[in-house]
């Protein structure tokens, strides 16, 4: 077990590194292979060469690729010197450089924002795993009745809309229509109620399609898993129903919900730059798509490498849950 | 021990080598010759019996004609998508006078905020940027992943391992963050296209790149347990070759399950276009696109409701449409069911 988590934390180490290597080589190569000058963009359209030249070393953009993801890391662990135009300022461990647009240091900007999305993200996913798996096995038990079909239509139109779409229709039926929520970011330090409120809709937009998506699986894992012999082994050793399908198959059912699970919470960062974007939540999600556009890198790589080191834990997290419901894994 | 991979939601795996399925209910008992149907023709037989997925079908025909003639049918009413109508706007709102969005005779589903454009004209020329992109970043992906998780199940080894590798890293990648930064660093003109045709390009490369493991994947499993079948092996003592192997024993009994995902993948794609349009790194205005007029109905919904029930309700319905119809495609290729 131990020395499964060494490799898999190695194995998780070699491919932030990774990331880190190709959001470089996005903002540097492709440019360069397209003919773009990216100091230049930061100057303005008829900048003149000094000034180029200027920003491209204050930003080390004239340092050789592999340096400058060196440099990157170095600081990620060590802190790191910024020595520029005589002037000299300390960055700190962790360190991840400053925001080539606003200047400001880009981890404080991360951890500011990093509790919205997680928020957003943690109370989203438990909304539809609940509501999921409860509509998705209710529809397996009850199949061809008018609750299954039913909730066939709502999974299947949810998983047809898209987020931006309900989000905004949801602001204008029950933000601006019945006026029964403030369609408005409250931090949660300020107060409860209000961040409450303001949460409601992005989470319910966000996990109705995740819902959509784990209420059809379950539906179909279930009725498969429901057809086995050990489940009619298990009814003709008389066991309860509800034994029968709350213990007995819900385990495999839980085995292919689990590793959708751990690649969904992985995946959200998208989910939330969509959700963020339409209730203009403060969260990373906004943060890296502000930053994209702007050719921000610092701020690109900070993002991705938070999130991704999110995606990394939650996968291991479930390889290592997969172990404790099935027990024909072993880990070793 | 490696924890077992998620089961795909689709599993279609023709067992059987195309064209040999004899249909033994049929014909057999009563002494008349058995009749063979190929695979294909039973999927049909299938697929035309399932009503929802032949409603999307023809939802799916209808969009794709509509697309086609974009250019004639916003000409038969009359419209076009980039002729401002300032006339139709409330100057102090910015939003269309007349109900519902300025519905009228001459603009079917009424007139943007601020300048007035046609929506029934932005809808059309949206739905070819919509089902282009879809399609072509899905013949993409499509292409790449069949070619590489062929080779990586036929090969096995160390073709396989890095192909593998290759496919859990992009898996595991913040995909539409990647999409987002690839598309905003891409110049505005290159090989010789200017504006939205760049983006266009751009995004169909870039979400055809994002989708080949999933297709991948797919087709390593079936090559990797196919190859090992005895008519494999019994073409393989027969003396044929890898060429022949790979093209006339392994490829005809992937394609349903290509197929299959092909047509899954599709709406997702659509999805994916529309929200790179919506988040500002998709076409350029003043060319139109779904995705680009939800994005600036943000700013209207409680003064303008229809301007974002439009285009959402485009959306909506395609994506529906499409999946509608990979449902109904996936039943009737899966070897499993029974009907």
């Amino acid at each position: 077990m131990l020395a499964y988590l060494i490799r898999r934390l190695f194995a998780a180490a070699v491919m932030l590194v990774v990331i880190v290597v190709v959001v470089f080589c996005i903002f540097f190569l492709v440019p360069r292979w397209a003919g773009v000058d990216i100091a230049s963009s930061f100057v303005g359209k008829q900048a003149d060469p000094a000034a180029v030249a200027a920003v491209r070393e204050k930003l080390g953009l004239g340092d050789p690729i592999h340096v400058q993801v060196w440099e990157f890391f170095r600081g990620v662990f060590a802190g790191r010197t910024y020595a520029a135009g005589g002037e000299v300022t300390h960055c700190a461990a962790p360190c991840f450089g400053y925001s080539f647009r606003s200047e400001q240091a880009v981890w404080p900007v991360l951890t500011d924002r990093l509790p919205v999305t997680l928020g957003l993200a943690l109370g989203a996913a438990v909304l539809w795993v609940v509501v999921g798996v409860a509509a998705g096995v209710l529809s397996a038990l009850k199949r061809g009745s008018l609750w299954d079909r039913g909730a066939m239509v709502v999974a299947l139109a949810g998983v047809s809309l898209p987020i931006y779409f309900t989000g905004l229709l949801s602001l204008a039926v029950f933000a601006f229509g019945l006026d029964w929520l403030d369609a408005q970011y409250v931090p949660l330090e300020q107060s409860f109620t209000g961040w409450l409120g303001g949460m409601i809709l992005p989470w319910v937009t966000l996990a109705f399609l995740y819902a959509a998506m784990y209420a059809r699986i379950t539906r179909a894992t279930m009725l498969e898993v429901l057809g086995e012999d050990y489940i009619r082994t298990a009814r003709a050793k008389g066991l309860r129903e509800h034994t029968v399908v709350g213990k007995h198959a819900m385990r495999s059912t839980m085995t292919p919900l689990l590793t959708m699970l751990g690649m969904d919470l992985g995946a959200l960062i998208g989910g939330a730059i969509l959700t963020e974007s339409t209730f203009n939540l403060p969260g990373l999600g906004r943060a890296v798509l502000d930053a994209t556009r702007n050719q921000d890198l610092p701020v690109v790589l900070g993002v991705t490498l938070i999130t991704s080191l999110a995606v990394l834990l939650a996968n291991l997290a479930v390889d290592v849950l997969y172990a404790v419901i099935d027990p024909r894994v072993r880990l070793a | 021990m490696k924890a077992p991979s998620p089961e795909p939601p689709v599993e279609a795996a023709p067992d059987v080598p195309a064209e040999t399925e004899v249909s033994s209910s049929d014909g057999a008992a009563d002494g008349t010759s058995v009749r063979g149907r190929s695979l294909g023709r039973i999927a049909w037989e299938r697929l035309k019996s399932d009503r929802l997925a032949l409603t999307g079908g023809i939802v799916v025909l209808l969009l794709v004609v509509v697309a086609l003639l974009a250019p004639v049918l916003t000409g038969i009413v009359g419209q076009d998508p980039e002729t401002h109508h300032e006339d139709l706007i409330n100057p102090l709102f910015g939003t269309p006078t007349g109900s519902l969005g300025g519905i009228s005779g001459d603009h079917l589903l009424g007139v943007e905020p601020v300048n007035g454009r046609d929506i029934f004209a932005r809808i059309l020329y949206g739905a070819r940027i919509s089902l282009l992109v879809g399609f072509l970043s899905a013949v993409v992906a499509v292409v790449l992943g069949t070619v590489l998780g062929i080779l990586a199940g036929f090969f096995g080894g160390w073709v396989d391992t890095v192909i593998s590798r290759v496919m859990d890293g992009l898996l595991a990648f913040p995909q539409l963050l990647f999409i987002i930064a690839l598309v905003s660093v891409m110049p505005n003109d290159m090989l010789g296209l200017t504006g939205s045709s760049v983006r266009v390009f751009v995004m169909i490369l870039v979400i055809g790149f994002f989708g080949w493991p999933y297709i991948g994947r797919v087709v390593r499993g079936q090559a990797l347990s196919l190859r090992t079948r005895e008519y494999v092996e019994a073409a393989r003592s027969l003396g044929a070759g890898r060429r022949h192997i790979l093209f006339k024993e392994l490829l005809p009994n992937l394609v349903a399950p290509i197929i299959v995902y092909t047509t899954m993948m599709i709406p997702t794609n659509i999805l994916t276009e529309a929200a790179l349009s919506f988040l500002g790194v998709g076409v350029k205005p003043p060319t139109a696109s779904w995705g680009q007029m939800l994005s600036r109905a943000i700013d209207y919904y409680d003064s303008d409701p229809m301007y974002m029930v439009v285009p959402g309700t485009a959306i909506f319905v395609t994506v529906l449409a499409f999946n509608l119809l990979g449902d109904g495609v996936r039943d009737a290729l899966d070897p499993k069911g029974s009907r």
